[in-house]
């Protein structure tokens, strides 16, 4: 085994995208109260992913959420996973932070913190902005390895130095990405396939450390985060119009006909 | 270079492979008229006169002489081996530059992995704000988002530095404009040591058969876990190639292996929004709607009629996918034979 890897994995909190979710009619921010609160399921592939990495290197993993104080819940429920710790950004005057201040806050904290990999996932289920990884590299001036469906570190070679490689998914098939540590990695859920945790894992879970950091800790003036620091603002927000109701048959001999038919009278075919 | 520069320019990042320029890329130059005059961005690998590696000069020539039939009056054009070694960050450090010297009014590109890379740190390194995922534009600055799978359409207005907007494909439909005979304004683009941070070993494209790209095809033939086999996705295929279009799988189909990865749909895979959609076996999670419920036309073969897609179906038919999917390619055969 080659030197241990610190890691430490983001994890957001998130409305459950199974259920209905709501913004606030006051301010357009989403109401983490109206809707249950899930740990966005791609981070949990980043947690298992870390949970890997630490058996074949040794190391710890801790992780880091930025959100309201009641995100402690979802901090508890993700350390089940098996981390080792957590480190709870939250300040009443983060509510409504846009990603690129959140980028700016989360970087900030990594900054408090031992580091040699930051894993996240490639998208949250809220947000759905796919950023956060790349605007944290941008700002901590490391490396990103971002959209991994596969990711490996090497040991350190005779000067110290460890590579990580991922195959990074896209559009039409997947890239080869390679980089010194430290870096940034994001990973999509076709990496592997997370755990459900034992109950010893979920005992143990109630014990672990959560520190908790607020704005003034990270040096950072609570006027230019949140909702009025925010570099964008919501004007609007409409459900989506519902579809016009369509026709519904049932299936006969004659059901491909009918539906070419309907093609054709939508000049498809 | 600034000093032909008007205030309302736009700087369209272009998509291009092989010479061609992407479909997205003239929808961006819709866009961007919008807001302002488009100036667009080429990024080519390879520097001038080289033949081998990276682009050539032809290349260069045709991509410009693509952006004339689009009407682009200003091409700005830079160079590098460096773009198509390393992930993002050299596009990223060109954009910056970019910014500071010629001060557009915003920055329009891609909702693409790579694009939305780009304007995440184009707006840390810019002090900028920026909005992904944009499916409409508006004169004032307002850009339309779908969020929450797409349950609800916000509309928000970027208010920090030069706003940067990543534009989902297929939302916006391009116009015809008068062809130009484009200005090319070649610029020197100063990469720094930390844009070689990530290599680019090597670019693997799976085969995906000749069927058209799923995020471009004007029809999608999808299937989901009512598919039962990986064989009976033939099925599908076979319905696709007779209407030209592309074959998609909910995550439920690519997971379990029924059909490769890259063709899920949805929120963790690609949104298509296609003139027709065919869904096959799927149920409706608002996962999967998320990536395909702006489809013009959605068509629902399900054997269960209580299963959710039946809600934002055009036209269902309720039963067996195996029965309903041969008598509609039959019915097409006998359609074209006729
Ligand atoms: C964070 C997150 C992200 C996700 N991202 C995506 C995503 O990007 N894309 C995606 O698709 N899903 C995604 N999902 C999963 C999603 O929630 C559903 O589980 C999935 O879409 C279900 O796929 P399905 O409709 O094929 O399967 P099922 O829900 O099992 O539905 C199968 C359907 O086939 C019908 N059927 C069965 N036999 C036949 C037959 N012989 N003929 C006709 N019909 C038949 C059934 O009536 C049923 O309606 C995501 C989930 C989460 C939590
Ligand atoms: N508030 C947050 N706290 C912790 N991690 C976050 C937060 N927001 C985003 N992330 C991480 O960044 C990833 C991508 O998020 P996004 O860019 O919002 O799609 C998520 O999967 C998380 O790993």
């Amino acid at each position: 085994m080659g030197k241990p890897l610190d890691l430490v994995v983001l994890v957001k909190q998130v409305p459950d995208s199974g259920a209905d979710r709501v913004l606030r009619e006051s301010n357009f921010t989403v109401d983490r109260e109206a809707s249950d609160s899930v740990v966005n399921e791609m981070d949990e592939y980043a947690i298992e992913e870390a949970l890997r990495l630490k058996g074949e290197h040794g190391g710890t993993v801790a992780l880091l959420t930025m959100g309201p104080e009641q995100a402690v819940t979802s901090i508890r429920k993700a350390l089940q996973m098996g981390a080792d710790a957590a480190v709870h950004v939250t300040d009443a005057a983060l509510a409504g932070s846009c990603a690129v201040k959140t980028s700016e806050v989360l970087a900030a904290a990594l900054g408090t913190l031992q580091w040699d990999l930051v894993l996240c996932g490639a998208e949250s289920t809220d947000g759905q902005l796919c950023v956060i990884p790349a605007m944290l590299a941008q700002r901590l001036d490391v490396a990103a390895l971002t959209g991994a469906r596969q990711l490996t570190i090497a040991d350190a070679d005779s000067t110290g130095e460890r590579v990580g490689t991922i195959q990074r998914q896209t559009e039409t098939g997947y890239q080869t990405i390679q980089a010194s540590l430290p870096a940034v990695v994001s990973v999509w859920d076709t990496i592997n396939e997370p755990h459900y945790p034992t109950f010893r894992d979920i005992m143990a879970a109630k014990s672990k450390p959560v520190s908790t950091l607020r704005l003034a800790d990270l040096g950072i003036d609570a006027a230019e985060v949140g909702f009025f620091g925010a570099t964008s603002v919501v004007t609007s927000v409409v459900p989506r119009p519902p579809r016009g109701a369509g026709v519904v048959i049932d299936a006969g001999a004659d059901a491909g006909a009918k539906l070419v038919e309907f093609l054709a009278s939508r000049k498809l075919v | 270079m600034s000093s032909d520069n008007v205030a309302t320019e736009v700087l369209v990042l272009a998509e291009h492979t092989d010479g061609t320029l992407s479909k997205t890329t003239a929808e961006l130059i819709t866009a961007a008229r919008i807001l302002g005059e488009p100036a667009v961005v080429l990024l080519v690998s390879g520097s001038s006169g080289e033949a081998s590696g990276g682009s050539s000069d032809a290349t260069v020539d045709a991509l410009c002489a693509q952006l004339g039939e689009l009407g682009v009056a200003h091409v700005v054009l830079a160079r590098s081996p460096e773009f198509g070694l390393y992930l993002v960050t050299p596009v990223v450090q060109a954009l910056a530059q970019l910014v500071r010297e010629r001060k557009p009014a915003a920055v329009l590109l891609t909702a693409s992995a790579d694009g939305k890379e780009v304007a995440g740190r184009l707006a840390v390194l810019t002090g900028s704000g920026l909005l992904t995922d944009v499916t409409e534009l508006h004169g004032d600055g307002t850009a339309t988002q779908e969020i929450f799978a797409g349950s609800a359409i916000v509309a928000s207005r970027i208010i920090t530095g030069t706003p940067i907007y990543a534009i989902r494909r297929n939302a916006i439909t391009s116009q015809l404009a008068v062809p130009v005979q484009p200005e090319v304004h070649t610029v020197e683009v100063l990469l720094s040591a930390s844009a070689r941070a990530s290599r680019i070993l090597d670019s693997v494209v799976e085969p995906k058969g000749n069927r058209p790209e799923l995020t471009e095809a004007s029809v999608v033939v999808a299937g989901g876990r009512g598919v039962g086999r990986a064989e009976d996705f033939q099925l599908l295929e076979q319905l696709a190639d007779q209407l030209g279009g592309a074959v998609g799988a909910s995550r439920a189909a690519t997971d379990g292996g029924l059909y490769p990865h890259q063709f899920q749909v949805g929120q963790t895979g690609k949104s298509v929004s296609p003139q027709l959609y065919i869904a096959c076996g799927i149920s409706g999670a608002i996962q999967h709607r998320a990536g395909m419920q702006t489809a013009k036309n959605i068509v629902v073969i399900n054997s269960d009629s209580t299963s959710p897609i039946f809600d934002i179906a055009d036209f269902g038919i309720v039963g067996d996918l195996h029965e309903v999917l041969p008598q509609t390619i039959t019915a097409l055969r006998e359609r074209a034979g006729s």
